[in-house]
């Protein structure tokens, strides 16, 4: 990861090493590093904005396969860059769009801090604002949150090019209706993400892997059972016959919760969970198709082909064409398909939010279908 | 507007008590917890099912009444303040618990029910909901939904809006809208982090499905008494840098801890400039770690420390705190609660500037608040009868929460904006985002008559103030009229 942030983006980490030390006495924020051009991005959504011409937001594009936009115009936020605030005391962060994740992730481990969002980064590369825009969370959401639960706030240019600022990077806010997480996971198509702050997590004291044996079924009654038993688990995967559990705290903390699972055996494989998050296990290789399903808490899910994440409520199948279960949703990794919302009634007021931030519609056309069904 | 029309329409609704347009029998909901501001509603709807509810606001809609819902009435910004025209839209009569998932840990329950009833009703099962404003035993889930209440244990577990899973919506166009549910995603904006939070500005809220979690096994807490209140302050966040996330992280200083002291006996030190409370949680194993290192922190900053083992020295200890507000209305007829919140790296300064501030206007000020993330309570204490000091108060209370804004934080942190802060507003946005603002609830309500006039100041509100934020020079809608 480290060699990827170095190798592909010098000049958003180069100096990263004057701002570490930097941050940790700073009291205030500190701006200067990587590139701050957010007039001239301001200025590109306010020139489309006028002309009508459509605009395709764009990073490091390793999130392709999940839709991209057809537009006369493309805007690349890959090269604003830079961490703006980061102050270890209050376990927040504020970054430029186009930071590296792998920067951010070197930051914080320095700090033995972490996105408590995990977000994937798929062929080791992905920026701070594609993480938001898409919302994409690893192997630790049912436990440590998703993107949107840890969003502070967001800057970004809505479709008429006004630079806007919401949240903050308080902990708790209720000043105006909640906009930076409205933005999260809507695809830039409400607004261009300039920077957003997020809250972090201190990393546990210890974290282990715990493996054991099973088919779907027995490992969907266990992770059942399990959730509503006080241990420190931080992420389950079930797959090819095995259930791997991820516990996280004190180094006592998880020497007790390993026999309480009764899964004395440990996977010493720590890199295990990245992989799984970036699709780099070998499960995830190949051409098949690839289909996630989110299932409702609670609800069986006992396919043994599938790999099964978060509890049992993300499933993915290499199969192409694959039936929601009820009250869950699925969405095709490969091939490509856009989200669509079927609803007609939720289609409808969704329009109606895209039309209050991007009248014209310039913003990342097609990548998220309103037409009510 | 509010004519016999509209009153037969909703009286058709309801059954004949359900409807109260008497002038004494509405009096009681001439308020809510912001109690300095009064108004009575042109009438007052007591639904008991969601069905009535829908035939309120489509009567509503016809008649073009505004809508103005309430829960328990126990917010604390004035975003339950009825409309001499409007209608108020109670909701306490929708009190049953539809759900327990013990498979999913989640609850689904009508918004009229308790926020502590949900725990009472799942404590056997191992479980709880975990936000828990201190209104808890009054408050109602709708009331939480509307103003993303948090509480003494969102530090660790965070907020409404992290612990709410989904919502049903009804708006004031007659659409239902089921947001969010038991996944942990759903295609599209995410709607349901917009209506939390949302004062009753975009919808009305008549289901919610939260979150249950397990009852952790162990719990301490502990008590560290300062001699500097800034000491204090610096210490939060040590504790936090330390890699230590407590439930919950409370703040006292002396004016707070002997109003405290001489109202429960809680046993705190009276000499102290400032105590923390700091209560960990989790497995044994996990709390004897904690507990070691919070106190190696704490007495690194000459802190005096105590630990409460026991369940009834912990219930002791946090007693104080909960009678914080009450005591502090035994020191003076009248207090003034604030509700900013701050960077914990600003909480030493801010809190010596508070202290200079109230010298300077002579008002007293007692500090009770959520240290651990930054959310400040000061209680600016008063005398409704003495001349000028209502006015003084709410001065100082402005320039107290400009301060917040001035260090980069937030002139709410759990109370909302409601009437009370919609000038702060102005301070804290500039026109470009209140117009976004309005925007967006347009695309919920374009009639306008949900809630009108809370939450989100006019622009024409905030120019007259002269508190008008101007990004870049550029004044939206060049065209208006500036005073």
């Amino acid at each position: 990861m480290a060699a990827n942030c170095r190798s592909q983006n010098s000049s958003a980490c180069k100096g990263q090493g004057a701002f570490v030390a930097r941050a940790e006495g700073a009291a205030d924020i500190a701006s200067g590093e990587g590139r701050d051009d957010a007039e001239a991005v301001v200025a590109t959504v306010a020139e489309c904005a006028a002309s009508g011409r459509t605009l395709a937001i764009t990073g490091h594009r390793s999130k392709r396969f999940l839709g991209e936009a057809q537009a006369e115009e493309t805007l690349s936020v890959a090269d604003y860059t830079g961490i703006m605030a980061h102050r270890p005391n209050e376990l927040v962060l504020t970054a430029r769009a186009g930071t590296p994740l792998a920067c951010i992730e070197r930051l914080l481990r320095a700090h033995r801090q972490m996105l408590p969002f995990d977000p994937p980064q798929f062929g080791g590369n992905g920026t701070f604002g594609g993480a938001i825009a898409t919302g994409l969370a690893g192997p630790g959401r049912p436990w440590r949150g998703g993107v949107r639960d840890s969003v502070l706030g967001v800057e970004i240019v809505n479709g008429k090019g006004e630079r806007l600022r919401f949240g903050g990077s308080v902990i708790k806010n209720v000043a105006g209706y909640d906009v930076s997480r409205l933005v999260t996971g809507s695809f830039g198509t409400l607004g261009v993400i300039l920077s957003a702050s997020v809250r972090l997590l201190p990393m546990p004291e210890a974290e282990q892997t715990l493996v054991r044996e099973c088919d779907a079924a027995r490992a969907g009654r266990w992770l059942r059972a399990w959730s509503r038993w006080p241990l420190p688990i931080t992420a389950t995967c079930f797959e090819g016959g095995l259930l791997r559990v991820r516990v996280s705290g004190a180094q006592t903390a998880i020497a007790d919760a390993a026999m309480e699972l009764g899964m004395p055996m440990r996977d010493p494989n720590a890199a295990f969970w990245q992989r799984v998050r970036d699709h780099e296990h070998p499960w995830f290789h190949g051409y098949a198709p690839l289909t996630r399903i989110a299932i409702p808490r609670g609800t069986p899910f006992e396919r043994n082909d599938a790999l099964i994440e978060w509890g049992g409520t993300q499933a993915w199948l290499r199969e192409a064409d694959v039936a929601p279960p009820p009250e869950g949703h699925v969405r095709s990794y490969r091939p490509t398909a856009r989200t669509a919302v079927s609803n007609p009634a939720l289609a409808r007021y969704m329009q109606r939010i895209k039309e209050a931030f991007d009248p014209k519609a310039i913003l990342n056309p097609g990548l998220l279908q309103l037409d009510p069904a | 507007m509010t004519t016999r029309e509209a009153e037969t329409a909703l009286r058709a609704c309801l059954p004949r008590n359900d409807l109260v347009t008497d002038s004494a029998a509405v009096r009681p909901f001439e308020t809510d917890g912001l109690t300095a501001i009064r108004q009575k509603p042109w009438a007052v709807a007591l639904p008991e099912n969601v069905d009535q509810v829908r035939a309120v606001l489509s009567a509503c809609r016809e008649h073009g009444v505004p809508v103005v819902t309430r829960g328990a009435g126990t917010g604390l910004s004035g975003g339950a303040r009825p409309l001499a025209e409007g209608l108020l839209l109670v909701l306490s009569k929708l009190r049953s618990i539809r759900e327990i998932d013990l498979n999913a840990c989640t609850a689904t329950v009508e918004p009229g029910v308790t926020n502590l009833s949900i725990s009472q009703a799942v404590a056997r099962h191992g479980l709880f909901y975990a936000p828990d404003p201190s209104s808890q035993i009054a408050c109602s889930i709708g009331g939480n939904v509307a103003e993303n209440s948090g509480g003494v244990h969102c530090l660790k577990y965070g907020l409404t809006v992290h612990n709410v899973l989904g919502i049903r919506v009804q708006t004031f166009e007659g659409d239902e809208l089921v947001l969010g549910g038991k996944t942990h995603d759903s295609p599209g904006y995410d709607l349901l982090a917009a209506m939390v939070g949302s004062e009753g500005m975009l919808g009305v809220v008549t289901e919610v499905t939260v979150k249950l979690l397990p009852l952790p096994r162990a719990k301490r807490v502990l008590l560290a008494a300062f001699d500097d209140v800034e000491v204090a302050g610096d210490a939060v966040g040590a504790i936090i840098a330390a890699g230590i996330l407590p439930a919950g992280l409370e703040m006292m200083d002396r004016l707070a801890i002997n109003a405290a002291e001489d109202f429960v006996h809680a046993g705190y030190p009276r000499d102290a400039a400032a105590i923390l409370l700091c209560e960990v949680d989790g497995t044994e194993q996990e709390v004897q770690a904690d507990v070691a290192r919070v106190r190696d922190v704490l007495e690194a900053r000459g802190a005096r420390v105590t630990l409460a083992e026991t369940e009834p020295e912990q219930a002791r200890l946090w007693q104080g705190r909960k009678a914080a507000f009450p005591a502090a209305g035994r020191l003076a007829p009248d207090y003034y609660c604030m509700d900013g919140t701050i960077p914990r790296a600003e909480l030493g300064g801010v809190l010596r500037r508070i202290g200079e501030m109230s010298e300077e206007c002579g008002l007293a000020v007692a500090n009770v608040f959520h240290a651990g993330d930054g959310n400040l309570h000061p209680l600016i204490l008063y005398d409704s009868g003495a001349p000028g000091q209502l006015d003084q108060a709410e001065k100082l209370g402005g320039q107290i929460l400009s301060l917040c804004v001035q260090v980069g934080g937030t002139v709410t942190g759990e109370h909302g904006v409601g009437v009370e802060k919609l000038d702060t507003m102005c301070e804290q946005f500039g026109a470009l985002e209140l117009a976004q603002f309005h925007r967006l609830k347009e695309a919920f309500d374009p009639a306008g008559l949900m809630n009108p006039g809370k939450a989100i100041p006019t622009l024409a509100r905030c120019s007259e103030l002269g508190g008008m934020h101007v990004h870049g020079g550029e004044l939206p809608f060049p065209e208006l009229e500036r005073l």
